[in-house]
Parts: C-alpha cells; structure tokens; sequence
C-alpha cells in the first residue's frame, strides 16, 4: 500500500501539518478493459478541513494521474463530483473527511449511471430527462411589455418553488432512488422534482404539456416514495415532495 | 390509457375494497370464526343475494388493484416495447379470466347449482 508522507517530493500544506492518516479506497474500473471493479488503497494525510475530493486529488497528483474522477467548482456549486461515499452518494467537494467519522474512505462511482471510468460516470440519461419535461418558462409573451417591465411574484408564490431551483444537476438523487435501479426508461427524480419546479412557477403556462409528459408508465407514478433521493440531496431540496405535490396536481387536488 | 386515469383507479379500487373488506370480515365476526368457515355457513352466505353482490364486488375491485399492481411490478423490472405490451395485454386478460372465473362460481352458488 502507498503512502503519501513517504513518497510525495513536492511535499503540501496538508502533509506537512497532517494530523491523521486515513486509507482511501478507490474503486477502480475501466468498461473498455476489465471484468470486475477493483479497489486500489492508499494511506493520505489529512486535516479537519481536508474534503474527500482533496483527498482523491492527493493521490491523483501524488501516485496514480491516471484516476478518472471529475470535478470543476470544487465548492458543491456545478454538480460534478458527484460519488458514493462510504456508501452514500455524496458530492465529493462538500463532504469532510472529518464528518465520515471513519479511518477507511471508500469512494464508488454514483450507483444507476453507466461508468466511463473510475469514478467518472455518463450523464446522458439525466441531463436528456431534465431536458425532456421543458426546464424553462412556457409563456406566450416571453418578452415582458414595456409598461409592465417584469413579471412580478409574491413571496408567497416564490416559496412555492424556489427550494427547487437550487439543483445543481448533480444526480446524487437519481443514484439514490431504487426504482432508477430497476427501471431503465424511468424519469427520475431530478427531472421530476424540476418539473414540479416550472409547474408550481406562477409564471409558467406550461403545466399541461409538461404534466402530459411525466403521465407515463415510466413518468411520475413509478415513484415509490421511498425518500432517499431528498435524504441524500446537498443542496435541501426535496425531491420526494416535489413528486408528491405534482402527483396531487394530476390527481386533481391542486 | 392515460397512465393517471389507471393509478386514480388503482387508488380508488384500493379503498373500496378496504371499506368491503372490512365489511366482510365484520361479517365473519357475526358468528365464531371456525364456524363461519363451516360449508353450511359458506353456502348460505352465497345464497343471500346482497353477501354474494358484496363478494362480487369485492372480487372485481381487488382483482383490478391487483392485476394493475402486477403490470407495475413487471413494468419496473423488464423495459421493453414488445415486453411491456405483453404484460400490459396479459394483466388484463389475467384480470377478465379471475373476474369471469370468480363470477361464475358466485353467480353458480348463488342460484343453488353448486
Ligand atoms: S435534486 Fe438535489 S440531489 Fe438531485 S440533482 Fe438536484 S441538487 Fe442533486
Ligand atoms: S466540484 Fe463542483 S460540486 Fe463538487
């Protein structure tokens, strides 16, 4: 097993004044080459501070560059990194070692996506759903008139939404949710939870076509309301209850 | 079918047969359990023509709920054009054959042929 202390010449912050030493598992697996996913460990020196992603770019700069992990923002804003964590999907940015309250990390690509490498995995289903149930505002007058400059909202009509406007896309929900486990052509509950978000939206015109879309034998009625999308989401939105709401709208209470 | 207008009827199927159900069962507390079950009892039952609508009733809305329970289950652990057209045909043929099956033996007792 590597260690980071022992062979990193170009010796970091977090190295020098480390105050733990936890073993990192990747999950190591190329669709391309191998048959079955592999765990590579390595010892890293990490801080309070230190998140998970640090410590997969540790050993990505220090042992292997050949990790497939992505990532951009590194402060849970683009939704890259996106893994499982010790078991759970987690953003890998937004998550401290410390908080794991384990000496062993074992990082996983996110279940229910097909895997490019590692921990990297396709987003084409996903983004392909979100796209599918019109994540925008459906109106006839698109422009605002002169006299009226904005299309104004009260803060009550902006409560109803706005949680949901927070998603970043990230998918850590539809690797939680286990009918995306069994049900390839499921719309899962990112999608779902956006379409609440456009529907509830007192600007929007645009429920029926998009209510008309989720109305599948695939849509919205596969949901079984286990709740682990909203359990797992970094960014407080629920999921579960979106779905619920928008079920209420079909089923004629709203 | 619109998939809603199916899943307001799978909801509205479930509740019915749980207010019968109860209904039912009641029914069966009339009398000592063991002895509701004995043949005379069974029989009389099916003569008495409100039981035998009661019975069913229950039998079409549970058969409906459950059949439609079937075609979800199946649905979410196979996709597939032709396999969910399958499913979809023999859930309902599944659900006409108990339906007639389950009619034929009230509707027989009922009238005294059994
Ligand atoms: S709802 Fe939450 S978990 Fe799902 S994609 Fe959006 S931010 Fe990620
Ligand atoms: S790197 Fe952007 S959300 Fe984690």
């Amino acid at each position: 097993m590597a260690h980071v202390s022992d062979l990193a010449e170009e010796k970091t912050t977090s190295v020098l004044s480390s105050s733990k030493i936890v073993t990192l598992r990747i999950a190591r697996y190329n669709p391309n080459v191998d048959s079955t996913t592999k765990f590579a460990e390595y010892k890293v020196p990490v801080e309070k501070w230190t998140t998970v992603l640090d410590v997969i770019l540790d050993v990505k700069k220090h042992f292997d560059h050949s990790i497939a992990v992505r990532y951009s923002c590194r402060q849970a804003t683009c939704g890259s990194c996106g893994m499982i964590i010790n078991g759970r999907p987690r953003l890998a940015c937004f998550t401290k070692v410390s908080e794991l309250d384990s000496d062993v990390i074992t990082v996983q690509p996110m279940h229910n996506f097909p895997i490019i490498r590692d921990l990297a995995v396709k987003f084409e289903r996903l983004f392909e759903s979100h796209q599918k149930i019109k994540p925008y505002i459906i109106r006839e007058d698109t422009e605002p008139a002169l006299d009226t400059r904005d299309i104004l909202q009260t803060p009550e009509e902006l409560e109803e939404f706005i949680q949901f406007s927070n998603c970043i896309k990230c998918g850590l929900c539809n690797s939680a949710c286990p009918t995306m486990a069994t049900d390839s052509s499921f719309v899962g509950p990112q999608a779902l939870a956006q379409a609440y978000r456009y529907v509830a939206d007192s600007r929007d015109n645009g429920k029926n076509s998009r209510l008309k879309i989720i109305d599948d034998s695939h849509g919205i009625w596969r949901c079984h309301f286990a709740g682990s999308c909203s359990q797992v989401c970094p960014k407080g939105v629920d999921p579960a209850m979106g779905i619920q709401l928008l079920r209420g709208y079909m089923l004629g209470f709203s | 079918m619109k998939e809603s207008h199916i899943m307001k009827i799978h909801y509205g199927t479930a509740l019915a047969a749980v207010g019968l159900v109860a209904v039912h069962i009641l029914m069966r507390l009339t009398q000592g359990f063991a002895q509701s079950l004995e043949y005379e009892s069974v029989i009389a039952n099916y003569r008495f023509l409100p039981y035998a609508g009661l019975l069913e009733i229950i039998l079409i809305l549970l058969s409906i709920h459950g059949f439609n329970g079937l075609r979800v289950i199946l649905l979410e652990l196979k996709q597939g054009r032709r396999y969910e057209k399958a499913v979809s045909y023999g859930c309902v043929a599944g659900m006409i054959g108990l339906i007639g099956y389950g009619t034929r033996t009230i509707v027989m007792t009922n009238m005294g042929m059994i």
